[in-house]
């Protein structure tokens, strides 16, 4: 392994597994919120008991996205301190502006998780939005920061120092819209259909739970109507990628020749050397349409960059391929979700919309980290598009692959930590017993 | 003497690293306390230490991330200098920094019986110990000018040896001290129960000790290698008066501790680290890492400056009162507040 794959690896690493907690901290405070605003409007209890237990789940959550994210602004460094160089007067200005959206939540999480009883109900519920407000907060900030990355702007690299630096500029760059959007809207869609999930498969054993009912409730108000926006947010951001980085839309929809009218595919395996696309379905003029609004535009294929810009095909496209997949199941499911309501039916008296919903439970995340993997490799070999090569930026630092390794071995022990913590919080929650609180503390 | 923008930014981060030591810090020292649990109340010790880090220890720990954005973005070269030359420490203390915070948590949380509470318990005490160990190594490396330092030789000479050299360590030790002191010194306010007062009390006055002989070695070994930072320590104008400041603080700190004056000791020894920090900031003073990296030459263009101090000193209006708000609801220690009351 080079020490530019393993400086990769890492950051790969360390940014998939920071996103899952990322995702979560911007869900689930507004989950809660809701749920604890339900209680104070119906005084129906069983919302405050969800509200509670949401918040132990969170705490868990929140405490492993802070220190991961740390990691984070540290590897910034440690692995690229060339691109820091030159990104830190530019685009510094979002990570400063999230620090203090990390303050305010950090704040305001200590006193939601820890002031039920010192605080009025009032203020606990403000409190909660403030979390809520806060966490998409940093998530916008360090989104602006990566559209940078995807659209650089507000300097100039002249003999590798930035000039003429503008970071209102920079924030304010072409691809801040459309991916914040889609990342923001992504987030709730994927809390909340991750919680939908574990709910409706805790009613598929027992349809008669108050709890979990509400559950499924609270959970699909924040999901529904974010996977039915997810694919319109799509298209902006689909679009945009057709303007501003044409050999990573050519990566994503495997298309290899520059072409008029070019179609949609579906599936297909890239063979790169033979520069096609084979076993695909083709829609015809599919791509044109997306892309440009216009069946008959030319799409440029990748044939039209030189080969050393070419982005890994073999993995944008499948990545691809998986997020629009789930995309569409998300919205089909809400869809249904959306049917069943409006005939004032059970949600939970139908199995098939509950099972669907529990496979649905996992998809949003798998969603997430693919779409970023479209993102971030599509970008390649740029680190900064059209500026910087991640080849140059990266550190001189030898034997990196130890510290990859460390990295990765400590976030698979965390991670299944974590995932067993939640596991049991949630089967305590079937069994009626009271979940573990901090040291024990039971829950009120 | 003009405070251009540069200065002003390399004080803000400045101040942003001591509220990280005396804060974020003290939060490490419980851990310390956490692994030095003795006696017959050693178990009331560790769950007053937990108590009193649980609700604050993540905001405490912003500070650190604040220091990082705000070096990246006004000082970029010193920041890419420094994660290459102290690549090795910097990821060991994320590995420690990543272990307590999680350790902790999943303690708090589990509820899984003893034995696993014990091993998160031990987990998140033994990474509270190498943690400042290491931040304070890096101190140490960027206070004896070698970070950024082009030299010659292979692996070790480059990323190795700037940093482990007896005085960085030394200095390594110092603010373990330093830290472990504090937290000894907040928790004497925190305990509600006298005995347990008294044990943090003696535990204090220990750390007090103990910051005491890392000091006099630091200095030590400072002549050797750190000659800028020891002289300026030693021959600037201001350096007796901070000296007498520093003295002062100390010594009212262990004297309010022998009498007891709780709130005092607090005062004075959070003032004493405030005032550590700010005579190695003065002794490096005009540089930010000597000896490559003056703070004027390596700062960012003054429009990123500006509009940083800009957004700094907005935020700051935003953010103060949610701060004295979360240690208003949690740190008031009046006779009834909130005793023991832990629910999430
Ligand atoms: C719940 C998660 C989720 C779902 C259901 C979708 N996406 Fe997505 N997508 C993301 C989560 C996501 C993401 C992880 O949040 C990304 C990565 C970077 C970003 O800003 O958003 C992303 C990036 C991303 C990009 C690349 C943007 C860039 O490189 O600048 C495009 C073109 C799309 N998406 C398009 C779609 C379309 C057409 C969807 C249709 C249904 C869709 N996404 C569903
Ligand atoms: C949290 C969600 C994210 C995920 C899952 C993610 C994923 C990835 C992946 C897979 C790579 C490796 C790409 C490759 O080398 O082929 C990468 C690289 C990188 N990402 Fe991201 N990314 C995320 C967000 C961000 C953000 C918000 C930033 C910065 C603000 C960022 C900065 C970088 C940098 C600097 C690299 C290394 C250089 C490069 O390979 O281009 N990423 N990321
Ligand atoms: C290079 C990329 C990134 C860096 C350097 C980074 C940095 C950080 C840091 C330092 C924290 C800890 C804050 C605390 O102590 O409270 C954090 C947490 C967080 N980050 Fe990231 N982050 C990155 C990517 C992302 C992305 C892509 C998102 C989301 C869209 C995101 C959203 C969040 C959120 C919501 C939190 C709050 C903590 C939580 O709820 O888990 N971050 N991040």
């Amino acid at each position: 392994m080079t020490n530019l794959l393993a400086a990769r690896a890492q950051m790969a690493v360390s940014l998939a597994f920071h996103i899952v907690f990322a995702v979560a901290g911007i869900g689930m405070p507004l989950l809660m919120v809701v749920a604890e605003r339900r209680w104070r409007t119906t005084g129906d209890p069983v919302h405050l008991e969800l509200a509670k237990r949401w918040a132990k789940g969170t705490a868990i959550l929140f405490a492993v996205g802070a220190v991961s994210g740390t990691v984070l602004s540290f590897e910034l460094g440690l692995l690229w301190p060339r691109f820091m160089e030159v990104a830190g007067p530019v685009i510094g200005m979002p990570f400063s502006l999230e620090g203090f959206a990390f303050f305010t939540e950090a704040i305001f999480l200590g006193i939601y998780l820890y002031g039920w009883e010192r605080i009025s109900a009032r203020a606990h519920l403000l409190a909660g939005l403030a979390v809520a407000a806060s966490g998409a907060a940093s998530g916008v900030f360090v989104v602006i920061a990566n559209a940078w990355m995807n659209a650089p702007a507000g300097f100039r690299l002249v003999d590798g120092r930035p000039i003429e630096v503008d970071p209102l500029a920079a924030m304010l760059n072409p691809a801040a819209f459309s991916q914040v959007l889609h990342m923001t809207i992504a987030a709730y869609a994927a809390t909340g259909f991750a919680v939908a999930g574990i709910h409706a498969a805790m009613l598929l054993r027992d349809r008669a739970s108050a709890f979990h009912r509400r559950a499924l409730g609270v959970a699909l108000v924040v999901a529904v109507p974010a996977a039915l926006l997810q694919p319109i947010s799509g298209d902006i951001s689909a679009r945009f990628v057709a303007r501003w980085q044409p050999a990573k839309l050519a990566a994503m929809e495997a298309q290899f020749a520059t072409e008029a009218g070019a179609p949609l595919r579906v599936g297909g395996w890239p063979d790169a050397a033979h520069r096609r696309t084979r076993f695909a379905l083709e829609i015809p003029r599919g791509l044109s349409l997306l892309a440009f609004h216009d069946s008959r535009a030319t799409v440029a294929g990748l044939e039209a960059f030189a080969e050393d810009e070419w982005p890994a095909v073999r993995v944008v496209h499948p990545a691809f391929q998986v997020m629009v997949g789930i995309g569409t199941y998300l919205a089909l499911a809400a869809l249904w979700v959306v049917w069943t309501a409006a005939r004032r039916r059970d949600l939970a008296a139908s199995r098939g919309l509950l099972r669907t919903l529990v496979i649905g439970g996992p998809l949003g995340f798998v969603a997430v980290e693919a779409g970023w993997v479209v993102t971030e490799v599509g970008r390649q070999p740029w680190l900064i598009y059209g500026v910087l090569r991640t080849s140059e930026a990266v550190t001189p630092m030898p034997g990196l692959v130890v510290t990859f390794s460390a990295f990765t071995l400590l976030y698979c022990f965390l991670g299944a930590v974590v995932g067993w913590l939640l596991y049991r919080l949630v089967i305590s929650t079937r069994r009626g017993a009271p979940a573990a609180g901090p040291s024990g503390v039971e829950a009120r | 003497m003009t405070i251009t923008l540069a200065d002003l930014a390399a004080a803000v981060i400045m101040a942003a690293l001591t509220a990280y030591a005396l804060f974020g810090g003290a939060d490490f020292g419980g851990g310390v306390w956490d692994l030095l649990a003795s006696g017959p109340r050693r178990d009331a010790q560790r769950a007053l230490i937990a108590e009193a880090i649980q609700p604050i220890w993540e905001a405490n720990h912003v500070w650190l991330i604040l220091v990082i954005v705000l070096l990246f973005t006004c000082f970029p070269s010193a920041f890419a200098a420094l994660a290459v030359t102290l690549h090795i420490p910097l990821a060991l203390m994320l590995i420690g920094i990543v272990l307590r915070g999680s350790a902790f948590t999943f303690r708090a949380y589990a509820g899984a019986g003893e034995a696993t509470d014990r091993r998160w318990g031990r987990t998140f005490a033994i990474a509270s110990l190498v943690t400042p160990l290491l931040l304070g190594v890096c101190v140490g490396a960027i206070a004896a000018g070698r970070v950024g330092v082009r030299v010659g030789g292979g692996f070790l000479a480059r990323f190795v040896a700037p940093w482990l050299t007896p005085f960085a360590v030394a200095v390594g030790c110092f603010a373990l001290a330093l830290f472990a002191f504090l937290a000894a010194v907040y928790l004497t306010l925190e305990a509600k129960d006298g005995a347990l007062r008294e044990d943090f009390r003696r535990r204090a006055l220990g750390g007090a000790a103990a910051v005491f002989v890392t000091a006099a070695g630091v200095l030590l070994l400072a002549h050797g290698a750190a000659p800028r930072v020891r002289a300026g320590l030693t021959t600037a104008p201001w350096a007796l008066a901070l000296h007498a400041a520093t003295g002062i603080a100390a010594v009212t700190a262990i004297v309010a501790l022998w009498t007891r004056r709780f709130g005092a000791a607090r005062i004075a020894a959070a003032a004493q680290v405030a005032l550590i920090l700010a005579g190695w900031a003065l002794a490096q003073y005009p540089y930010l890492m000597p000896p490559q990296y003056a703070i004027g030459a390596s700062a960012a263009p003054q429009r990123t400056l500006a509009l940083v101090l800009g957004a700094l000193a907005a935020g700051t209006i935003l953010l103060a009162p949610s701060l004295i708000y979360l240690f208003r609801i949690f740190k008031a220690h009046g006779p009834t507040a909130g005793a023991g009351q832990r629910d999430a």
